[in-house]
């Protein structure tokens, strides 16, 4: 069963293709990370799938509804955890939580026991009566995945959901997000963050100028398109420059990260390897070679 | 714990929720009056204080130099048109004002649209809730005028629901300004250019009559100016057809800006 089911879509703003055709499929009980750089569509994706905003061609289905049609049934199935905080910021963090009890239709009865789960969840018991503009910038992040849990949903979309936080702050929203999906919640996450996809996705798509170039596991994407080693040699500018013609000259790929060269599966082609630092290849390496883009 | 969402039917299309629904209205409602709590006090001040100040200043100052308007003592004409100056504070500026915030600022909008609401709900949710205020701020400068000598009347308890009913009319009028305009700075022209040429040919201070035949035909098609008659009929005697013809142009009014509101904001959060 899925989840989530794009067909073909494609949303312009303008002149501007956002999202050119993309297809994208999100099976029930998984995470799936979308990862794209800045302007790859990410953001209008998870629009369109809130219908906020509204393809211009192919199909999408979320939950087994037709969008824009059904989609306010999807809603109420689904929670969002946006990229830009929208929280109540003079209302305590339990009247946020209150007040979206109502929004999702908790029933009365339940609306009690629904916020102690998501304080809890989001280990924001202690701060329940404190206002949002008094809470730091990871406690705004966990409330607004506790709003977003405050009903149950069977879906979760969150768009960047830890992006600005310090490290120390992602990796407990990592473990929040991870034990979601321990309890069989589906997500469907959005981020630029290379080691977020890789440590939280069952599945990655890879976006580019609105379309997916890769989809799959991480282990799989990388072992696919970057091998197992790559091979990373520091230096000037001219020293990087011969690297990439030798390498390229052994049928050998490399890229650019900033100050130094990878050289991708080192042992694959039929030359000579340069020296350099081996390490394993990563999912950005494999971003990087499809995409021809950095991620920043 | 369970919820009220309704599950989607595997084996064909999920039905639809439908339009105008009682739990997303209560939903958006309640999100209001939880964050009534914490402004209540400036708001409540700022819309009921400035009309008073109108009404004590017109009242007074001109009711010194005027006995009476219209056959009534000038304290209590002001009393009651000041009634429709009231609502229009209470309604058309938050309802601009607060309208930009949320979904400029705050992005409160986008939140309550990626629940189970949509724009018209959430449009019309907030026009209540600013018209039900406007409905009980409405009625503080009447009380105040009960205090200089208005007499009590039967007709004074449909002062609320006619301040409610006009409230609700520029509550749409303010969120449809709203969605069309994208600054505070912009709202200047709108208060300069609208707002205060309707207030001051409404009939608060002296009768349209006294105004040039042109200007009484404009006063027509202004709804604060048939606010301020209901309100006066209501207070010192109905009239009839008359003030059903007044009720009919404001429940007209509150219709068309509710649709320009919900058409103004669809335009603005759904792209």
């Amino acid at each position: 069963m899925l989840a989530i089911r794009m067909r073909g879509v494609v949303k312009r703003y303008g002149a501007i293709t956002a999202v050119a055709g993309l297809d994208l499929e999100v099976p029930e009980g998984t995470c799936v990370g979308l990862l794209g750089p800045n302007g790859a569509g990410k953001s209008t994706t998870m629009k369109m799938l809130t219908a906020q905003a509204i393809a211009d061609e192919g199909e999408l289905e979320v939950l087994g509804c037709r969008l824009p049609g059904e989609s306010k049934h999807a809603r109420a199935q689904l929670g969002v955890v946006p990229q830009l905080d929208n929280l109540d910021i003079r209302l305590t963090v339990e009247h946020n939580l209150l007040v979206f009890t109502h929004l999702y239709r908790v029933p009365r009865g339940d609306r009690k026991a629904a916020i102690e789960r998501a304080l809890r969840l989001a280990n924001l018991t202690e701060r329940r009566d404190a206002l949002v503009e008094e809470l730091s910038g990871g406690m705004r992040r966990r409330l607004l995945i506790a709003r977003a849990l405050v009903h149950r949903p069977r879906l979760v979309l969150m768009d960047e959901p830890t992006v600005g936080l310090d490290p120390q702050v992602r990796q407990g929203l990592w473990a929040l997000i991870d034990g979601l999906r321990a309890d069989g919640v589906t997500i469907l996450m959005s981020t630029h963050y290379i080691e977020e996809a890789e440590r939280l996705a069952d599945s990655v798509t890879i976006m580019a100028e609105g379309r997916a170039v890769a989809v799959g596991p991480p282990s799989e994407l990388i072992r696919t398109h970057a091998g197992r080693e790559a091979v990373e040699v520091y230096g000037p500018p001219p020293v990087l420059h011969e690297v990439e013609a030798a390498s390229a000259a052994a049928g050998l790929r490399t890229r650019r990260t900033g100050t130094s060269v990878a050289v991708l599966s080192p042992n694959g082609g039929n030359g000579d390897v340069p020296d350099g630092h081996r390490r394993p290849a990563n999912l950005e390496d494999v971003f990087v070679l499809l995409t021809g883009e950095e991620i920043t | 714990m369970t919820t009220a969402a309704p599950t989607a039917d595997r084996t064909g299309a999920a039905p639809h929720l439908g339009r105008l629904e009682r739990p997303a209205l209560a939903g958006v409602l309640v999100r209001e009056l939880i964050n009534f709590r914490s402004y209540w006090k400036s708001t409540t001040f700022s819309s009921t204080v400035e009309p008073t100040i109108y009404l004590l200043a017109f009242g007074l100052g001109f009711g010194s130099l005027v006995s009476t308007v219209g056959g009534y003592p000038y304290v209590e004409f002001v009393g009651t048109g000041t009634v429709a100056t009231a609502v229009l504070f209470a309604s058309a500026f938050p309802a601009m004002f607060g309208t930009l915030v949320k979904y400029q600022y705050q992005r409160t909008y986008d939140a309550i649209l990626a629940a189970p609401v949509d724009t018209e709900e959430l449009v019309t949710a907030e026009a209540v809730f600013i018209a039900v205020r406007a409905g009980i701020y409405g009625c503080v400068p009447m009380l105040v005028a009960m205090l200089f000598g208005l007499e009590p009347s039967w007709g004074m308890f449909a002062v609320p629901f006619i301040a409610a009913l006009a409230g609700f009319g520029w509550a749409g009028f303010g969120i449809t300004i709203a969605s069309l305009l994208k600054s505070f700075e912009n709202f200047s022209y709108v208060i300069s250019a609208v707002l205060t040429p309707l207030f001051l040919v409404a009939g608060t201070f002296f009768p349209i009559d006294q105004l040039p035949e042109w200007a009484q035909v404009l006063a027509q098609f202004n709804p604060l100016y048939h606010c301020v008659q209901l309100v006066r009929d209501a207070v010192f005697g109905w009239a009839g057809w008359v003030d059903l013809g007044h009720a009919a142009v404001l429940v007209g009014f509150g219709l068309l800006t509710w649709r320009l509101a919900v058409w103004g904001m669809a335009r603005k959060l759904i792209t």
